[in-house]
């Protein structure tokens, strides 16, 4: 095994890695918050994909515009779909907003199917996006440089925003407690819409990176991510978002060296291997690894 | 003391009355209907059976799991494995050892074994993973799901993979599923109606408080996982000699849903509701199929199954029968008895509020 091939698997895990990241941290500041683990966030990022195909590749605009659509339209379907879905039932058992989210997601996948059609869409962006880099022998696309930057700036200006500015305050508020957080003057809905909408904008910019970097779009395309978006957030500790960044990095390597390491056969057993992950990791530490301990009361 | 003899009362025959209306509904079926229709029916019937002991066990406990359809994959593949003509096993499935590849068992035994063996994957998968509180439990269980599928689709000389067994003998007839459906709604009926059943429903309500109580709560949780696994691979052993194939990829997070969508509609604890909302969900989403394809709109089916379910949990999220069973079935209640159904001043509404 040489450098090379070491760095290049080095270099893959940091970019899966980085997009699960993006994924996962708008699922946890969702749990975070409410409670509620939004299985519908992976179709908000398949939703993002078609809009930025619909900006990119029907209406023919740079590439600038669709950045933004996919922020916009992720940011507005996650509010609105709070807003219809989950908002009347805050005070209903956890395990209903669950259910809920399950069926949100059917919906959209099958209402995707039903007036998109379930082809999969060739989806290219510009050529200069996808020229080959060399880094230290081992090769990396512009689309890769961008991905790993952009994820790494975007996290950074998120921990700050959710530290140091009044709103970010009022979310970590309402996560800690909802009632308090209430009495003492925080707008407890508004801080829940925008920790929606933060994540729903997360979540379409790694839909775009997602869409991208697999050259196709299709209505289904949301599960996957979203599924790995929740063993990420798992691992870290559903609800911290240092945990998520760093359950995304430790997914993206897992996966990357379990299928570049280990004999070519293996390779379809890799999301056994994922979850078989995940479940070892909830029984060994069922808080993730920066997760706080959920109370036990009686 | 109440003796049989002197306490037939209503519900006794209200049973009666729907036991001989299903005698009839199959003896009919099985003489006049088309094999069509007579598939479908044998899916309500499955998907009834289904939600039956979903219902037992999940919503009696609390417990979320989404594992029903790995344990029908399990059940379906040891029953098929178990059935299949021997003469074309050691071309079909070369894998086999050879006390498996010369067997060919009827059906019977091989739902049995199929069941048998789904159990005891949920006793070994649960026993750690039942530790897990929540949505935790869900997704330990989707992971099943994703782990299992991927084991059947690369083992291809046992379960020829992604193609999918088939050729598999259409042993299961209406009978047989009505008979598998009567066991399963007897034994959770008496197991819900019991101390086991109020023991299950005191883990619901408050984990801590029935653990203070005596509640063997991790034998108790065990045991109806596992039950409600059994049933879930005698159904996916009759699901396969209904159809007479078998691919992994029908046992999926669709069907998972699905049946999360009948035990909610019907209410989570509730039998009858369970299996009523899985026998309407399944025939409205075969009426509704020829539509579907007519009009090319594909999705169509599940779009409103998944309306369906989100209009339930907002407008009545404890489903159509909440955790009770309609009255006129049960018994009624002795002086002081309180219903084991009935949502106690505690009841998991307020669970929010108390641990914010």
């Amino acid at each position: 095994m040489t450098t090379g091939y070491l760095l290049q698997q080095l270099i893959n895990g940091l970019v899966m890695g980085s997009v699960y990241a993006l994924v996962a941290v708008g699922f946890s500041m969702i749990y975070g918050i409410v409670r509620l683990i939004n299985f519908a966030h992976g179709d908000v990022l398949m939703v993002c994909a078609f809009s930025a195909f619909a900006v990119l590749l029907v209406f023919g605009l740079p590439l600038w515009a669709a950045v933004l659509a996919v922020l916009t339209v992720g940011a507005i379907l996650a509010m609105l779909i709070d807003l219809v879905a989950f908002r009347p039932q805050r005070a209903a058992p956890q395990v209903n907003g669950f259910i809920t989210s399950l069926g949100v997601a059917i919906l959209m996948q099958n209402l995707a199917v039903l007036l998109l059609s379930g082809q999969p869409r060739p989806f290219n962006l510009p050529t200069w996006l996808r020229t080959n880099l060399d880094v230290l022998g081992a090769r990396m696309t512009v689309l890769e440089v961008v991905t790993v930057g952009l994820t790494l700036a975007v996290l950074a200006g998120l921990l700050f925003f959710v530290r140091r500015t009044r709103l970010g305050i009022a979310m970590r508020a309402t996560a800690e407690n909802p009632t308090a957080a209430r009495l003492m003057g925080v707008r407890v809905n508004r801080a829940i819409s925008t920790a929606f909408a933060l994540g729903g904008a997360l979540a379409g910019l790694a839909g775009l990176l997602w869409a991208g970097r697999a050259g196709q779009i299709d209505p289904l395309m949301g599960f996957v991510p979203g599924l790995k978006a929740f063993v990420a957030a798992v691992i870290g500790g559903v609800g911290s978002l240092a945990g998520a960044v760093l359950g995304g990095y430790l997914l993206g390597f897992a996966e990357v060296f379990f299928v570049g390491l280990l004999p070519p056969g293996y390779g379809s057993f890799r999301d056994a291997f994922v979850f078989g992950l995940l479940i070892l990791i909830l029984l060994v530490l069922p808080n993730g690894l920066l997760g706080r301990p959920a109370e036990e009361r009686a | 003391m109440r003796l049989p003899m002197h306490s037939l009362g209503r519900h006794h025959l209200a049973w009666g009355l729907i036991a001989a209306g299903a005698v009839a509904l199959v003896a009919y079926a099985e003489g006049h209907l088309s094999g069509y229709e007579r598939t479908v029916l044998g899916f309500a019937g499955i998907y009834a059976m289904l939600a039956i002991s979903l219902s037992f066990s999940n919503g009696l406990t609390g417990l979320f799991s989404l594992g029903h359809p790995a344990f029908m994959m399990v059940g379906g593949y040891v029953a098929a494995i178990l059935t299949f003509p021997a003469n074309r096993k050691g071309f079909m499935l070369p894998g086999l050892p050879d006390w498996l590849a010369t067997v060919q068992w009827p059906l019977f035994p091989a739902t049995l074994a199929g069941g048998l063996a789904a159990a005891l994957v949920a006793a070994v998968v649960g026993f750690p993973v039942l530790r897990l509180r929540g949505h935790y439990l869900a997704v330990a269980t989707l992971g099943l799901i994703v782990i299992l599928r991927t084991v059947v689709n690369n083992a291809n000389d046992v379960t020829r993979g992604a193609l999918g067994l088939n050729g598999i003998p259409r042993h299961t007839d209406l009978w047989w599923i009505l008979a598998w459906l009567a066991v399963a709604l007897l034994v959770c009926w008496r197991l819900k109606h019991s101390s086991v059943g109020r023991s299950l429903l005191a883990i619901r309500e408050n984990e801590m408080a029935a653990a203070c109580m005596g509640v063997p709560r991790a034998r108790a949780k065990l045991a109806a996982f596992a039950l409600g696994a059994f049933f879930a691979g005698v159904g996916g052993a009759l699901w396969a000699h209904l159809l007479t194939n078998l691919t992994p990829g029908s046992f999926g997070i669709t069907l998972a849903f699905m049946l999360v969508v009948m035990v909610v509609v019907g209410g989570s604890g509730s039998l009858v509701g369970a299996a009523l909302a899985a026998v309407a969900v399944t025939l409205l989403g075969e009426a509704l199929r020829p539509l579907e394809q007519a009009a090319g709109a594909y999705g169509l089916v599940q779009i409103l199954i998944a309306l369906l379910l989100i209009a339930t949990l907002l407008l009545r999220p404890q489903g159509f029968f909440g955790s009770a069973e309609p009255s006129f079935l049960r018994p009624r209640p002795r002086a002081g008895a309180a219903d084991p159904g009935a949502p106690g001043p505690h009841s998991r509404a307020e669970e929010r509020e108390m641990s914010p």
